[in-house]
This record gives structure tokens, C-alpha cells and sequence, in this order.
């Protein structure tokens, strides 16, 4: 039986997100994806698999050689993930201007 | 809110550089040290909720700030920080790296650069952000979501489980 797989449970790991990133500029063997990371290799070929499974990933043959790609259709969600980040800049910049503000007030009333 | 100040922020996976650009409606010497006192730092780094609470800070080349970022809950993210060069009010650089509670860096860490310029009152910070390790990169992105934003996990969960 083969066993559903939960989407959440995909994005849940660390290394594989890492892979995901790593997915979204070129896609790669599973070879070249293993040594960006310092674990054995059949460890990345569990969260391939997990991740093909869960159809973030597909594969495609090249003669001998099998490239793992991230799902085009997908990329916009994980664009939605790199958001996040941004918004972290956009509330600590808000704080700053705030606090930027103050200190300028402060300068004008000495 | 300043609609009208410029930001740009790029992440750049193939160079594995992340580049903030931000304009401030404030004088150099203003934004320079809310960049280079710990006292100012502290006011505005963490995003909200989370709280920057730097244990020490030696603003010079060779000098460290160690610091936590603070959760809701008290839970603590800690980081350490090594200056790499500084010019003063123009550029300075730090290595900077998640630690654990007694200041012990998890190696590689991210190169950063920081360049200030300052035009009619209003200075730009154009950050560059750059990541040996791509897990690094990823880890800071999850960082980002733990610092204020874990709701948003679930979310992208769930819109991937609908996108099925």
C-alpha cells in the first residue's frame, strides 16, 4: 500500500525545504542535491521520494540520468514561504522609521 | 508608514544573496546609530512581537554582539555577531551566526553588508545578505516564521493541501 502523503508533512522538515530551495533555481540529480548536505545519501533519496510523493517534485529522465525539478505550479506557494521573509523587514523597518522619528523630536527639542 | 520611501528586497537563490534596500526618512548620523547602539537596536530589530534583547555588544572590528530574539512565550532564538569592518556612517560588516544560550556559534553563519548613504535627509541602507550554506539561507527564512509569523505555515500548509 502505498502510503498518502500530507503536504504539511512535506514542508515540516527542514532538509526538505532546504532541497525545495534549492529546486527553485535549476533542477538537479539527486547527486548533485546530496552534496549540498552533510547526510548520506539514501537519506536525500527518502525526502525525494517523500517530496515526488507528495508532488512538490517530479522527475525527468535525461539519457541516463534522472533530474528532479520542482513542480512549476508550485513555485508560487513557495514564493508565498520567501514572503514571510520580507515581511519580517517590513515590520522591523517600521519600527525603525517609528523609532527614527523619536529620536529626531528629541534632537529638535534640545 | 512612509509609502513614499523606497524598499526593495530581492532574494537571489543562484547567489544564494538576500539585498534590503530601504530609504529612511532621517538624517545619516540618526540611522547609523540606531544600526550601531545596542540601546537603539534593541527598540526596533525584533520584529513584533518578538523582542531583541542583546546581552553585549562592542561595536568595533573584532567586537561581538550577542543577542536573543525574545517570543511571546520567552522563547529564545540567540545569535552572535562578529564586526568585520566598519566605516564609520558609510558601510560596516559582521558575520553573523545562530548561537546557543552560552554564545557558541552554529558555523557557517552569513556574511552581511551594510552601506548607508544619505541624500536631501533621507538615508538608504542597502543590505547584503550572503549565505554559504543554503540551508543557512533556508534556516534564516524559518526563522522568519517563527519570529512572528508561525501562523503562516499552517497557512501555506493548508493552501497547498487545497491546491490538490
Amino acid at each position: 500500500m502505498k502510503l498518502r502523503r500530507d503536504t504539511f508533512q512535506a514542508i515540516s522538515d527542514p532538509t526538505r525545504r532546504a532541497i525545495l530551495v534549492l529546486l527553485t533555481s535549476q533542477s538537479m540529480t539527486a547527486g548533485a542535491i546530496a552534496s549540498n548536505f552533510d547526510v548520506a545519501r539514501p537519506t536525500i533519496s527518502k525526502h525525494l521520494q517523500i517530496l515526488n510523493e507528495c508532488d512538490l517534485v517530479v522527475t525527468n529522465q535525461q539519457g541516463r540520468e534522472i533530474y528532479y525539478e520542482l513542480k512549476l505550479e508550485k513555485m508560487k506557494e513557495i514564493d508565498v514561504w520567501l514572503e514571510q521573509f520580507r515581511k519580517i523587514w517590513e515590520s522591523r523597518f517600521g519600527q525603525l522609521d517609528h523609532l527614527l522619528t523619536t529620536l529626531k523630536n528629541k534632537k529638535n527639542e534640545r | 508608514m512612509n509609502v513614499d520611501l523606497p524598499f526593495e528586497f530581492h532574494v537571489d537563490k543562484a547567489n544564494k544573496t538576500v539585498r534590503v534596500v530601504r530609504a529612511f526618512d532621517a538624517p545619516l548620523d540618526l540611522v547609523w546609530r540606531a544600526w550601531t547602539e545596542q540601546e537603539l537596536l534593541d527598540q526596533w530589530w525584533a520584529p513584533h512581537p518578538w523582542k531583541s534583547r542583546t546581552k553585549y555588544m562592542d561595536f568595533r572590528v573584532g567586537g561581538k554582539r550577542f543577542y536573543a530574539m525574545v517570543g511571546p512565550e520567552g522563547q529564545e532564538h540567540w545569535s552572535l555577531e562578529e564586526y568585520l569592518s566598519i566605516s564609520p556612517k558609510t558601510n560596516f560588516k559582521k558575520l553573523s551566526a545562530f548561537a546557543d544560550k552560552d554564545g557558541n556559534p552554529d558555523l557557517p553563519g552569513s556574511e552581511w553588508d551594510l552601506q548607508f548613504t544619505e541624500k536631501d535627509n533621507v538615508t538608504t541602507v542597502v543590505i547584503t545578505i550572503y549565505n554559504e550554506s543554503l540551508e543557512r539561507m533556508e534556516r534564516m527564512i524559518e526563522m522568519g516564521f517563527k519570529e512572528g509569523f508561525t501562523a503562516t505555515l499552517t497557512f501555506l500548509g493548508e493552501l497547498l493541501r487545497n491546491y490538490r
